[in-house]
């Protein structure tokens, strides 16, 4: 049975085909003026991808902050569980998953079939999400992929005290005008947001294993910090930006009654 | 980046002194000189009577900073420093000023500033800096009864505006009278975060939104979000807006609108009320021989 | 007098108030804290009164994450300030 799995977010719209619990397909697209077309084209990649129409689809199930948004969807699938179900799949040991996405943050603790137990979420404030880092990236002209490996070869922690991205904006700048090496600046960077994160989910009980998703996973300096200050593993899934679509799919899966 | 925005955030730095006063003439002088993150001034007052300030931008130390500032309020007068009987400190860089007999925070300065400024019966200051956002409630003496800082977001405060000011490219002083150039009031931006609601400000220009109705429809957000934080503290007459924003039409209309309450205006450049505040203090504390 | 120390962000209002009229200064809020959120001070609203509690500048700005813990999503809990304190003179606003 093939069923599909949307996410879409603030930036990307991500699709993610499965067959009978395997991965088949999957697109992203970055979200452009017109959301519903940006939707449609993901989708159509996806299904192009994988040889399929429209029509072979038993089931499909959005997520995402615009999960309303998909015309062609048969039912909804909170961000939450789809990002849990996704990662437990994955990580069969993980019972705490943390989300960070580029608009939001989300901490979710899980039994060991993916439901979600307790949750908490960081939204609508951009220092406790993505934009964070890419912001800071900006601030340190440096392309966001360099942020990650340049961190990783600092040695020294410095404090940054700005705790909204515009402050901390201009709190790098100073830094950087103080000539502070950039790699501990960027350090400083992820470290804030891990500390930042991991407040957050110190409201559940951490229970091991923990597992990171969402585009933040991507990056290495912010996986280091948050492994520094949780002290503790932090183990990822391969392309972790698709959890959260891949959960949908598996949602959908169940669903339409086969089972995942 | 943060170079070229601050081309759009300019406001004039003086110096002002009293002609017709003569220091000889006082019986206690006191100073007060606030540090703040944007701006400091330095205010010397005769027996609670302005006679010689400076308001200008705060430098990258705030030692140097105050030195500065407290020069140039003395600059056209013929006192020194050691006429001046006590100085308070207060603001953000209160405890580094060299001068200074005593350290205030600026909350208990700004109240009994604004007490004096605008008379006993003011009882509500909110105060928009650069960036921070404060709101007192005080007695007739100008006593704090409650208060409330909000200097962690960037939202409401003017470096909010600026980042808006510099998205739009306009002046940050067109700001106000821009968001009246528009034919109906728009729905506020709907993000608060400065980041999310700079997005959705884009999206609406390119949208075909003309500038100015992205501009009130930044401003009321702004306004709203002030009057929810006001709402926590509770706002009673008389009010008045401090600092600033108070310079932004736009923006304080805009509160007034939703408050339902007209803000009190006065001649004084706001931006010493902390100052004076202090100034004020340094007269109690040597009357009461605390000094 | 009622001090409000933290902030309001896109995500919500995070205050901490403490009611000075209220308040002791008994110092027993500052000890059971287990994150150093609070501090004596000098009460600069009052020259006669006493030291006050007060948030740490340090935390002002982060209340929100610093506080998480204190605060489980599973269970019923008080926070050890408002706990310790006899006097209900500290209250948190989420
Ligand atoms: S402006 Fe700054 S603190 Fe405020 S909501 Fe945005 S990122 Fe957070
Ligand atoms: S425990 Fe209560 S009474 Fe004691 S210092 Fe803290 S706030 Fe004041």
């Amino acid at each position: 049975m093939k069923v599909a799995g949307i996410d879409v977010g603030a930036k990307f719209v991500k699709v993610v085909i499965v067959d009978d619990g395997n991965l088949v397909s999957r697109s992203s697209r970055l979200m452009g003026f017109e959301q519903k077309e940006s939707i449609e084209e993901a989708f159509k990649e996806a299904l192009e991808k994988a040889g399929l129409k429209k029509e072979d689809l038993t089931h499909t199930t959005a997520t995402g902050s615009g999960k309303t948004e998909v015309p062609f969807a048969d039912d909804e699938f909170t961000e939450v569980s789809a990002a849990a179900k996704g990662a437990v799949n994955l990580i069969p040991s993980a019972r705490t998953v943390i989300d960070v996405g580029a608009e939001e943050g989300r901490a979710m603790h899980t039994n060991a079939k993916g439901k979600v137990l307790d949750f908490v979420i960081n939204e609508r404030c951009a220092a406790g999400a993505g934009s964070f880092t890419e912001a800071m990236a900006r601030a340190l002209e440096i392309p966001l992929e360099e942020i990650g490996p340049l961190s990783l070869k600092s040695k020294k922690s410095i404090p940054m005290n700005a705790q909204c991205v515009v402050f901390a904006e201009s709190e790098v700048v100073t830094l950087v005008h103080q000539k502070t090496p950039k790699e501990d600046i960027a350090r400083a960077i992820h470290d804030a947001m891990a500390s930042r994160i991991i407040s957050m989910a110190r409201r559940l009980s951490i229970e091991e294993d923990v597992a990171l998703v969402g585009g933040l996973a991507n990056n290495v300096g912010f996986v280091e910090s948050l492994r520094r200050e949780l002290n503790m593993d932090v183990k990822i899934p391969e392309e972790p930006e698709y959890v959260p679509a891949y959960g949908a799919a598996l949602a959908a899966a169940s669903r339409a009654g086969g089972g995942s | 980046m943060g170079m070229k925005e601050s081309e759009y955030w300019r406001w004039k730095e003086y110096n002002w002194k009293d002609e017709d006063a003569d220091w000889k003439d006082f019986d206690i002088v006191t100073a007060g000189v606030d540090i703040g993150s944007v701006s400091s001034q330095a205010v010397i007052m005769g027996d609670n009577e302005l006679f010689a300030y400076s308001n200008m931008r705060t430098g990258s130390d705030s030692p140097g900073s105050a030195r500065k500032a407290m020069d140039w309020a003395l600059k056209d007068t013929d006192m020194t420093l050691d006429d001046i009987r006590y100085v308070i400190g207060t603001g953000y860089g209160r405890v580094n000023v060299p001068f200074a007999n005593k350290a205030i925070t600026e909350i208990a300065c700004h109240a009994r500033g604004a007490n004096w400024m605008y008379g006993p019966s003011i009882r509500t200051v909110l105060d928009m800096g650069g960036q921070d956002c404060k709101a007192i409630r005080c007695d007739e003496r100008g006593k704090v009864t409650a208060f409330l800082m909000n200097d962690k977001c960037a939202a409401g405060t003017g470096r909010g505006m600026e980042v808006f000011a510099d998205l739009l490219s306009v002046h940050i002083e067109d700001v106000g009278r821009l968001s009246f150039e528009i034919d109906e009031e728009p729905t506020p931006v709907s993000s608060t975060c400065v980041v999310f609601a700079k997005a959705e400000a884009s999206q609406l220009l390119r949208q075909g939104w003309p500038k100015n109705k992205v501009i009130a429809a930044y401003s009321s957000a702004m306004a709203h979000r002030v009057f929810t934080l006001l709402e926590r503290l509770g706002v009673e007459k008389e009010f008045a807006i401090t600092g600033g924003i108070a310079k932004n039409e736009g923006v304080v209309k805009r509160i007034e609108r939703e408050l339902k309450i007209e803000a009190l205006q006065t001649d004084y450049d706001t931006q010493i009320a902390g100052a004076v505040g202090g100034a004020v203090f340094g007269k109690t504390l040597v009357e009461k021989g605390k000094a | 007098m009622k001090a409000n120390y933290g902030y309001k962000d896109g995500s919500g209002e995070y205050f901490i108030t403490i009611d000075t009229d209220k308040c002791n200064s008994c110092e027993e809020c500052v000890k059971a804290c287990p994150a150093g959120v609070l501090e004596m001070v000098p009460n600069d609203f009052d020259i006669e009164a006493e030291d006050m509690p007060a948030v740490t500048e340090k935390e002002r700005w982060k209340i929100k994450y610093t506080c998480a813990p204190c605060k489980p999503v599973d269970r019923e809990a008080t926070p050890p300030c408002i706990e310790a304190c006899k006097e209900d003179a500290i209250e948190h606003s989420w």
